[in-house]
């Protein structure tokens, strides 16, 4: 028996925060490739101290739901998992690159691979372009578009950077955007002046974001000039200095990062036969299309 | 006849492996079987005299086939709690728990309908088949204070999904971080959910407490102390620690108490180092401060490193003691429940507006600090 924890920050004051948690593992629940999935938090409950004793199967794979390696991947989590024998070395990683650990729970009695977190995964490269499409409700865009992808920035961790530019590069070499740019909340280049970056007419704005909350739903589009008061909503797209902004919220609520995660559990040598195309149908994708061959995860791919 | 041929070819099958279980004994020997239940026993039976006398004890039969096949997952908290359930025998309880009813009394109650509660959940194990029962049990799921409600008056669910829904706002409409405060929405009902639906949907409504149960049943619950939980905490929760020993017994207090949490508070300060509040009666055992606490502690830790100053302040008698009701209200959730006229409650809101009109002036209440 093999087990699927998606494991999230969650919130101990927005209900909506575990809502792309929630989404993603029903639609793994929907694929049967795991005899159990479940969602456990930090802020909510199960606790990820919890989760694991709530589960029969004897493998475990843990893959966090969070955009960048740092704390809470390195820190917090193997911690409450009572992984005793984990060390962020056992991840070998640059701060982009984390693949899988395998570790005992000895409290439990289980083997835990314990997997990087999403958000720095190839196949989040995807995502991200599946965000423009959908935003743009063209499955073709690319042409006369530039792209930004948006991330949180520092913030005491050096590697939240280093994600969403990780994947600006990735995209950027696909030729497909005419323009690219990484820009970040707190630190330099800032969202505030996205239109100074691009030449674009049009800008699709992907923030890399888990779910959709105060930073993308608040200070992002007041950042941008969207809107005044995030409270009177805004335009998709809406016009800024003579560009078209199309701005949706946090890529994590995209229905294709289901397929991120069983991509992590794969990497870690979960069995999941069909599981991923059973996805990309469940989630419309049509980032198939451009899927480069490499991006892929080898097995089961 | 209600045992299928399947059953019996299954029963068969394993026989020769020798089958104890509810009461059921059946042993092979070379061709030969020998069949007991806690009434009768039978040696010397050849297989078709085998399958004759088992037509005689089906209940026994088809309770074998509920729990080995249909539920299976021995020595899993998914089976206990479902054994619980309908008061069976828990193999894996340590000697505390009582012993479970025999299958004759069982399978009497389950034609009506047997009824446990967990928490705030009520919980009816029945057959699926009540005329002709062939062990197949269902389970139906609501909130005690539904418990006399027309299912019509109630929305019905099959999908444990949709428990998440009901966890996650009280009656009026705010968020419930914590799963196991009394504060559960009534009004809903799950019928004819399988054993492990059932448990799917609890694990919805009240994460993680079967398998603590589970624990506590078999004598193995792993605890928490307060001084090991704060000790672990890192990046703004490091502080935790600091905080002093008696705010550590009034976060309890104010926290882990039955009128806030269905937990019953097993933590203390330290293995050997009691707090001094009572842990509480909750059905499910609470084997380390929660997140919610966590976070809480750490307000407190910083509020708890302040200097304590003395100040002079001008109230009447009755001002001091309005003070001490205004707390107690809001500690208590209560400043809904009073009326608007009612102005000799202190907590009414226009007594509370005349204080604020008559003590607390732009700078806030008037109070001098005379410690300097
Ligand atoms: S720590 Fe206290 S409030 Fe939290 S779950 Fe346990 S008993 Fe309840």
């Amino acid at each position: 028996m093999q087990a699927l924890v998606i494991a999230a920050h969650g919130s101990h004051l927005n209900p909506d925060a575990s809502d792309p948690t929630y989404a993603h593992a029903d639609t793994i629940r929907e694929t049967g490739a795991f005899d159990e999935v479940r969602e456990a938090f930090w802020k909510e409950e199960p606790h990820f101290r919890e989760v694991v004793r709530t589960l029969e199967a004897d493998e475990v794979f843990v893959v966090p739901l969070f955009i960048s390696e740092g704390y809470f991947t390195e820190q917090v989590i193997p911690r409450e998992l009572r992984l005793d024998d984990w060390d962020p070395e056992k991840w070998d990683s640059d701060g982009t690159s984390a693949s899988q650990a395998t570790l005992e729970a000895d409290d439990v009695g289980k083997t835990i691979h314990y997997c990087g977190p999403v958000g720095t995964h190839d196949a989040m490269t995807d995502v991200i372009v599946q965000r423009a499409e959908t935003a743009m409700e063209d499955p073709d865009v690319g042409e006369g578009v530039g792209l930004s992808v948006v991330g949180h920035g520092t913030e005491r961790n050096e590697n939240s950077a280093k994600a969403i530019e990780y994947h600006s590069e990735r995209i950027r070499d696909r030729d497909r955007f005419d323009e690219v740019e990484a820009l970040f909340m707190d630190e330099e280049p800032e969202v505030d002046d996205v239109t100074d970056y691009f030449e674009s007419d049009d800008i699709v704005v992907v923030p890399l974001f888990i779910a959709d909350g105060y930073h993308t739903q608040e200070d992002i589009p007041e950042d941008m000039g969207l809107t005044e008061d995030y409270r009177l909503g805004w335009d998709v797209p809406a016009e800024v200095d003579g560009h078209r902004i199309w701005y949706t919220g946090a890529v994590g609520t995209e229905a294709l990062m289901a397929d991120v995660v069983l991509e992590r559990a794969t990497d870690a040598g979960a069995d999941i036969g069909d599981a991923r195309e059973t996805v990309r149908d469940l989630a419309g994708s049509v980032a198939d299309a451009d899927h480069e061959p490499s991006a892929g995860t080898g097995a089961g791919d | 006849m209600t045992i299928s041929s399947d059953d019996l070819e299954t029963l068969l099958e394993r026989a020769s492996d020798g089958i104890s279980f509810d009461g059921l004994r059946i042993a092979e020997t070379d061709g030969d079987y020998s069949l007991e239940t806690p009434d009768n026993e039978w040696h010397g039976l050849d297989e078709a005299a085998l399958r004759e006398t088992l037509e005689t004890c089906e209940e026994y039969v088809t309770n074998w086939r509920y729990w080995q096949e249909t539920v299976g997952g021995e020595g899993t908290a998914r089976r206990a709690f479902l054994r619980w359930c309908e008061h069976a025998p828990l193999p894996d309880a340590d000697e505390h728990t009582t012993e479970g009813l025999a299958v004759p009394t069982r399978y009497d109650a389950l034609r009506n309908g047997i009824d446990r509660q967990w928490g705030q959940l009520s919980i009816t194990v029945r057959f699926v088949d009540v005329d002709d029962p062939d062990g197949e049990r269902v389970y139906d799921l609501w909130h005690v204070d539904d418990a006399d409600s027309d299912l019509v008056d109630l929305e019905v669910y099959d999908d444990p999904r949709d428990a998440r829904d009901i966890a996650t706002y009280d009656e009026d409409g705010r968020y419930r971080p914590l799963k196991t405060a009394p504060t559960l929405v009534s009004g809903w009902a799950f019928t004819g959910l399988s054993g492990a639906e059932l448990v799917e949907t609890i694990g919805f409504l009240y994460p993680a407490t079967i398998a603590n149960w589970h624990r506590e049943l078999r004598g193995n619950l792993d605890i928490d102390h307060w001084t090991e939980t704060a000790e672990r905490q890192t990046g703004i929760y490091d502080v935790i620690d600091e905080l002093p020993r008696e705010a550590v017994d009034w976060m309890a207090e104010a926290c882990c108490v039955d009128s806030q949490c269905l937990r019953r508070r097993e933590w203390e300060y330290d293995e050997d180092d009691d707090l001094d509040v009572d842990g509480g009666d909750g059905p499910f055992p609470c084997r380390e401060p929660c997140s919610l606490v966590v976070a809480a502690a750490r307000k407190w830790a910083i509020l708890e490193s302040e200097e304590e100053h003395t100040y002079e302040l001008e109230l009447t008698t009755s001002e001091l003691n309005q003070l001490e009701e205004l707390i107690d209200a809001v500690a208590e959730g209560r400043t809904d429940e009073i009326r608007e006229a009612d102005v000799y409650d202190g907590a009414n809101r226009y007594r509370a507006r005349y204080l604020r009109a008559k003590r607390v002036g732009e700078g806030g209440l008037e109070a001098t600090q005379v410690d300097e």
